[in-house]
């Protein structure tokens, strides 16, 4: 049972093609990671898949509805939350709740029900009066999730929801995120923090259009990234980068914080081979480690087996 | 659909209301200019200063005197008595006007050979003013020749009329005041900027803080939202042109000669047309800033210049008489001069009110053409 099936789906600006081919599916009350750099794509699928933007080519269902030919319907059955988190700031909470509840058509009995399940989420109980700009960012944000699914859509969009909010918050938001999901809520996000993407049953990873990789979270691990990863502190870092870099049994390096990641290839055998070679510039190294790829392991990868 | 639109106008009258500053504006606005123009604006000429430079001194010289500076027109400053100080009154500005009568005034006039001459020197920096102080100075010359000439009659023992007097009667605005022609255009103007300048901004303003998006992925249909959003602006509109009334009837006198009715009426296709407007440059411009410059500079220029406000466009050249149509201002302020001054009903407006409405249906059309592009390219 999916909810939303995307086949083909293309949007070009003139020679520029933005989304380019892409295909996946959603099944039914998952969380589903929608990730990429900026500039990638993400915005434009998004707004073909609210029914915003007219797809140059290929088609998706989002709920049962075709983007192309019925994007009112569309629109009718789903949720829509952006970074910019589109609260009025000169209203009070329960008038921005009022508006957009009377925006999406409800009865005044529903949404009177509708209203305290918001303010319930939102921690806002009792605080309906005061004016939404005078809230913190977290509150605000919830706030906002509750107003975009305040006709209980059957999907929600997730445009990039947790920029520019504290770690805390962006945690709650989360435990918010997963609790709509298991009511049955299907939920679209995308996101610039990879380990959010950990939060995700499914990720799709998009660049310059593209759709370059998807799966779990655990397949992306496993089986996007086969070589073995090394975690190597040391001292003057950037100098090591630059001579890892050089080395024969390297085949990439990134650095993250005050230690570099390497991913390293069939020349590679004992630790004794990274030693030498910094040794000859007088870097001591303090540990190697093998680790476990994090996402951002394997997007770093991807990305730069893109290019 | 009604709840809809409702939803949105009830927003939109709450945000307007929280809006102090706005809300001041566009009540404050409308006062200002009324009173401003109202009192500023006035093409009536009096109050002319004048001096007199008199060789002659005879009673003759010192009637035709008094009977020019009796006149409201006239201000008697000083006297003048020699060439020099003419040329300083002039220069000085001490005098609009100096009236030189030589000596031989009342001797000419008295041997009736010659024609007596009195020298008017008009200061003509303003075109437009001496033009209107030579007139009155003919005039009052004309007036007192023809008493001159009865008075000579009347001494032979013959009562001789004046061959042909004309009498003008002006009709709409018996005594030319130019506030009574000026306040139905200054209405005009005061919506057209205020209805456009609002409803713009309000636009753009969702555009600008991205609460647009959330409007846009709703189904909320397009003229459910323009409704909405305007509703608020439009009644606010029709209150300012009801303040405008009463304002005018306080400080002007200014009082509406046909149907109260078919004002308001016609206001609203007015009100309508500048709503388009406002929409249609809601949608071509980006930022609160952009909307305001564009929307103060396509209205209140054109309505002060085009329309016929101020300028006639009759005495316009034939090119600018054609583009004196830009503006659904022209046609109001035919329409509100024909209703407030002449009391015409409908029969005579409404051609006029055609052309209004079809800069709604221009504006909108344009809009939602750009509209679309603008989605497809976005």
């Amino acid at each position: 049972m999916f909810s939303i099936e995307v086949n083909d789906l293309t949007k070009k600006f003139g020679n520029f093609t933005a989304v380019d081919n892409i295909s996946f599916k959603v099944k039914k009350g998952e969380i589903f990671g929608f990730l990429g750099a900026n500039g990638a794509g993400k915005s434009t699928t998004i707004r073909m898949l609210c029914g915003l933007l007219d797809p140059t080519s290929g088609d998706a269902l989002v709920g049962g509805y075709s983007v192309k030919k019925q994007p009112e319907l569309v629109k009718h059955n789903i949720g829509y939350m952006s970074q910019r988190f589109s609260l009025y700031d000169d209203l009070s909470v329960g008038e921005n709740i009022d508006f957009f509840g009377g925006v999406y058509g409800l009865e005044s009995s529903k949404l009177a029900e509708r209203k305290k399940w918001v303010l319930d989420i939102a921690n806002l109980k009792g605080k309906e009066n005061i004016l939404t700009g005078s809230l913190p960012g977290g509150i605000k944000q919830r706030l906002a999730l509750g107003t975009a699914v305040v006709h209980q859509p059957e999907i929600v969009f997730l445009d990039e929801p947790t920029s520019g909010v504290d770690p805390i918050s962006r945690r709650n938001f989360w435990d918010l995120i997963n609790w709509l999901s298991e009511q049955g809520t299907t939920v679209l996000v995308t996101t610039h923090y990879l380990e959010e993407a950990e939060f995700c049953n499914n990720i799709i990873l998009i660049n310059a259009g593209k759709l370059i990789a998807e799966g779990t979270p655990k397949d992306l691990k496993t089986n996007y990234l086969t070589n073995a990863i090394l975690e190597v502190e040391c001292d003057n870092v950037v100098d090591a980068l630059e001579i890892l870099e050089q080395q024969s049994f390297v085949d990439e390096t990134s650095i993250f914080g005050n230690k570099i990641h390497l991913i390293v290839n069939d020349n590679y055998n004992t630790t004794d081979q990274i030693n030498k070679s910094l040794a000859e510039k007088n870097i001591s190294v303090k540990t190697i480690d093998k680790i476990i790829p994090t996402l951002e392991d394997v997007f770093i990868h991807l990305l730069e087996k893109d290019k | 659909m009604l709840a809809r639109t409702r939803a949105i106008a009830k927003k939109e009258f709450k945000q307007l209301w929280r809006d102090k500053r706005m809300l001041f504006v566009l009540i404050f606005f409308p006062t200002f200019l009324l009173a401003m123009f109202g009192y500023a604006v006035n093409f009536d000429v009096r109050n002319i200063q004048l001096a007199i430079y008199d060789s002659d001194k005879s009673d003759v010289s010192r009637d035709f005197i008094s009977n020019l500076s009796n006149s409201t027109y006239f201000e008697f400053v000083e006297y003048l008595n020699n060439d020099d100080d003419v040329r300083r009154a002039l220069n000085d500005k001490d005098a609009q006007v100096v009236m030189v009568i030589p000596e031989d005034f009342s001797e000419k006039l008295f041997r009736g050979e010659e024609t007596a001459k009195i020298q008017f020197l008009v200061d003509g920096v303003d075109g437009n003013t001496a033009n209107i102080i030579s007139n009155y100075v003919n005039a009052a010359t004309l007036a007192y020749n023809s008493k001159l000439q009865k008075d000579f009659f009347a001494q032979m023992g013959i009562t001789r009329e004046p061959p042909v007097l004309l009498e003008p009667l002006f009709w709409f605005n018996p005594n030319l005041e130019t506030t009574k022609f000026l306040i139905p255009g200054l209405i005009v103007m005061i919506l057209i900027v205020t209805a456009v300048v609002a409803v713009s901004i309000s636009l753009v303003r969702e555009k600008e803080r991205g609460t647009i998006e959330q409007i846009n992925v709703s189904s909320l249909s397009t003229a459910e939202l323009l409704i909405g959003k305007s509703l608020p602006y439009i009644l606010l509109a029709l209150v300012d042109a009801l303040f405008i009334l009463v304002l005018g009837y306080i400080l002007f006198d200014v009082t509406i000669e046909g149907s109260i009715l078919l004002f308001f009426a016609a206001t609203l296709v007015f009100i309508l047309a500048a709503t388009s407007q406002g929409i249609f440059l809601s949608v071509v411009a980006d930022s609160q800033q952009v909307a305001f410059t564009v929307a103060i500079l396509t209205t209140l220029l054109p309505s002060l210049m085009l329309s016929g406000f101020i300028f006639p466009i009759e005495s316009m050249p034939g090119i600018i008489q054609v583009v004196t149509n830009i503006t659904p201002a022209k046609f109001f302020v035919n329409i509100l001069r024909a209703i407030m001054l002449r009391g015409v009903g409908i029969e005579a407006i409404w051609t006029q009110l055609v052309y209004m409405s079809i800069f709604i249906l221009l504006f909108l059309g344009f809009a939602s053409v750009i509209h679309k592009k603008k989605l497809s390219a976005a």
